[in-house]
């Protein structure tokens, strides 16, 4: 939580500073965040590539839980594309994208950003925000009417990192083990995902 | 946004390349790039006077998207849970 409030003040920062304009133009120019964002790729594929250990998780799991990604992705755009009808002026394609950050609003808003502009990737970095806080607000909730995996699915990409130790006194020790298959499966796919949706 | 991908497949390789050495500095440094991002996105948002204007009802937008994706997403892990349970999970 602490991580995420960090994350937040940041963006607070930058949007107090745009809204009384305190930084020369140039900052704003988009050649930077994209050199940043190249670089953060980089950087995050280095850290998927550097540790062999979230591979061998893979083969100490239950076959079925295989389903668990595979589960949040359909569940999720499931029910965002039953709120696009809701939304006249967003397309399906646009609802799907901002669906597909999985509660990863650092990287998939600022993807968004690049692809689809600066409203979608506030929507996106929104949204994706508060899908976190739900999760870690009705954890115990999801866990008591939904089972055991729920929270892992609602909480999505970033129940590898954030989550852990506030999920693991849901579960017995075995099932813990079983957050990171979602979040490296995310890992993977949301770079991706955003990229044949937009 | 094929380069952006591009660089996260280099950086895979790159990372596997070097597996035997633990290169713990980089989370870190993921973290910085991602505070930097958000402030420059932020500054973005912020220097946008339509999307400040906007923030209302980009907001409720960004409510409903999530109310539902969190809602499918949990009952579809309760369908999941329900075939799972029985003799599988550990006790």
């Amino acid at each position: 939580m602490k991580g995420s409030l960090i994350i937040l003040s940041f963006f607070a920062t930058g949007l107090l500073l745009g809204i009384f304009r305190f930084l020369p133009h140039d900052v704003l120019s988009p050649n930077v965040s994209f050199y940043v964002l190249c670089a953060l790729m980089f950087s995050v594929g280095i850290s998927i590539g550097n540790d062999p250990s979230s591979f061998h998780q893979f083969r100490t799991l239950n076959p079925r839980l295989i389903f668990l990604p595979l589960m949040t992705i359909l569940g999720t755009w499931l029910g965002v594309f039953a709120v696009s009808f809701l939304l006249k002026n967003r397309t399906m394609a646009d609802c799907l994208a901002v669906g597909s950050g999985f509660g990863y609003y650092s990287l998939s808003s600022i993807l968004i950003t690049q692809c689809k502009g600066i409203e979608l990737g506030t929507i996106a970095l929104l949204s994706n925000i508060m899908r976190e806080v739900m999760t870690l607000l009705f954890a115990p909730w999801m866990v008591r009417y939904f089972g055991k995996l729920a929270p892992i699915c609602a909480g999505g990409a970033t129940t590898m990192d954030n989550y852990v130790p506030h999920y693991c006194p849901y579960f017995r020790k075995g099932i813990c083990h079983c957050i990171y298959l979602p979040g490296v499966c995310y890992g993977l796919y949301r770079s991706f995902s955003g990229d044949i949706l937009l | 946004m094929f380069i952006v991908i591009a660089c996260m497949i280099t950086g895979i390789v790159v990372g596997y390349l070097l597996r035997h050495h633990k290169l713990r500095f980089i989370h870190k440094f993921i973290l910085t790039l991602i505070w930097l991002l958000l402030f420059l996105l932020g500054y973005e948002v912020g220097a946008n006077e339509t999307v400040i204007r906007q923030f209302g009802t980009l907001g409720f937008e960004a409510f409903l998207l999530a109310f539902a994706g969190t809602l499918g997403s949990v009952i579809f892990a309760g369908l999941l849970w329900l075939t799972v349970r029985p003799k599988s999970m550990p006790k």
